[in-house]
């Protein structure tokens, strides 16, 4: 089985890389972007009857940063 | 006095580290790898060096935190053993609990190498009492990852509770309320981004980092 997490950062918490890539995107003539929030996806091979438990425990003890980030978990 | 200075795969201001808690505190001091899992006996001392320790992949410090070696630290600094964390091992440090909030990527996306002046905010820590609060230093800093993020609450207590040790006078990376560098609950674990280590000799261009292990020294021994 397969599983996407996709880590993103709080609201309110200040994305550098974000602003960065929005300033790109400005410059390459692209006028109707309001912001942009980078963020990270990680695919996890997992083996059969690993339990959401198991996969939120990975969030929370590495994946994401609880006290920045929020994550999201999608089964495949 | 004894020290240990850790190890990770990437540290790079290991041995800058090392002389300065051999010299300035006058340490038997001895490296410590990621991968061990016990401390030597009888450390007076933990110093966890900057770098770039696992890559940075994931986030800086992820990795290191979760190594064998630092859940003997974690313990270690439980029972009060003093643990410095400077650069790299500040973000290891907040990665791994000991300190509250996080290191991210600095405001301006460059990555920062140059001198900064700091403000000591508390000189009553184990680590500051070689100086004077408000005194002004020079460390260097060297970072891409040192913007300090931490939620209000936890921002106001640290204040509350004088854990802020230093601040930018001149916010350089775009940490909350310009922190430096904080101090855990029981003021024996302290995390900064500038490197003290690196101003302990004159050919280093300034001494202002001597006094932090000068202090720890008289404190210590």
């Amino acid at each position: 089985m397969k599983a996407r997490v996709f880590v993103t950062l709080k609201p309110g918490v200040l994305d550098p890389q974000g602003k960065a890539i929005h300033h790109a995107l400005t410059g390459l003539g692209f006028e109707g972007v309001d912001d942009v929030r980078a963020g990270r996806m990680i695919e996890l091979e997992l083996a059969d009857g690993t339990s959401d438990d198991d996969i939120d425990a990975m969030c929370r003890k590495l994946l994401a940063n609880t006290v920045i980030e929020n994550y999201r978990i999608e089964a495949v | 006095m004894k020290a240990a200075v850790v190890q990770f795969p990437g540290s790079n201001c290991d041995r800058d580290m090392f002389v300065a808690v051999r010299d300035a505190c006058g340490a038997d001091t001895q490296f410590v790898w990621h991968g061990d899992t016990d401390l030597p006996g009888g450390l007076d001392l933990i110093a966890i060096p900057g770098g770039f320790s696992y890559g940075d992949y994931l986030r800086s410090g992820a990795m290191a935190a979760r190594s064998p070696v630092m859940q003997a630290v974690v313990k270690a600094a439980a029972r009060g053993v003093p643990v410095l964390g400077v650069c790299n091992g500040f973000q290891i440090l907040t990665e791994a609990g000991l300190l509250p909030g996080a290191l991210m990527r600095n405001s301006g996306i460059d990555f920062i190498c140059r001198d900064a002046l700091l403000t000591v905010e508390n000189a009553d820590t184990p680590f500051t009492r070689g100086y004077a609060a408000g005194d002004r230093i020079t460390i260097p800093v060297a970072h891409h990852d040192g913007n300090y993020f931490a939620d209000d609450d936890t921002l106001d207590r640290l204040e509350g509770e004088g854990r802020v040790a230093f601040r930018y006078t001149d916010n350089v990376n775009g940490s909350v309320r310009g922190i430096a560098g904080i101090v855990n609950e029981g003021g024996n674990v302290l995390g900064m981004m500038p490197h003290p280590e690196r101003a302990i000799v004159p050919l280093h261009g300034g001494t202002d980092g001597r006094a932090l292990f000068a202090c720890l020294a008289r404190t210590l021994a």
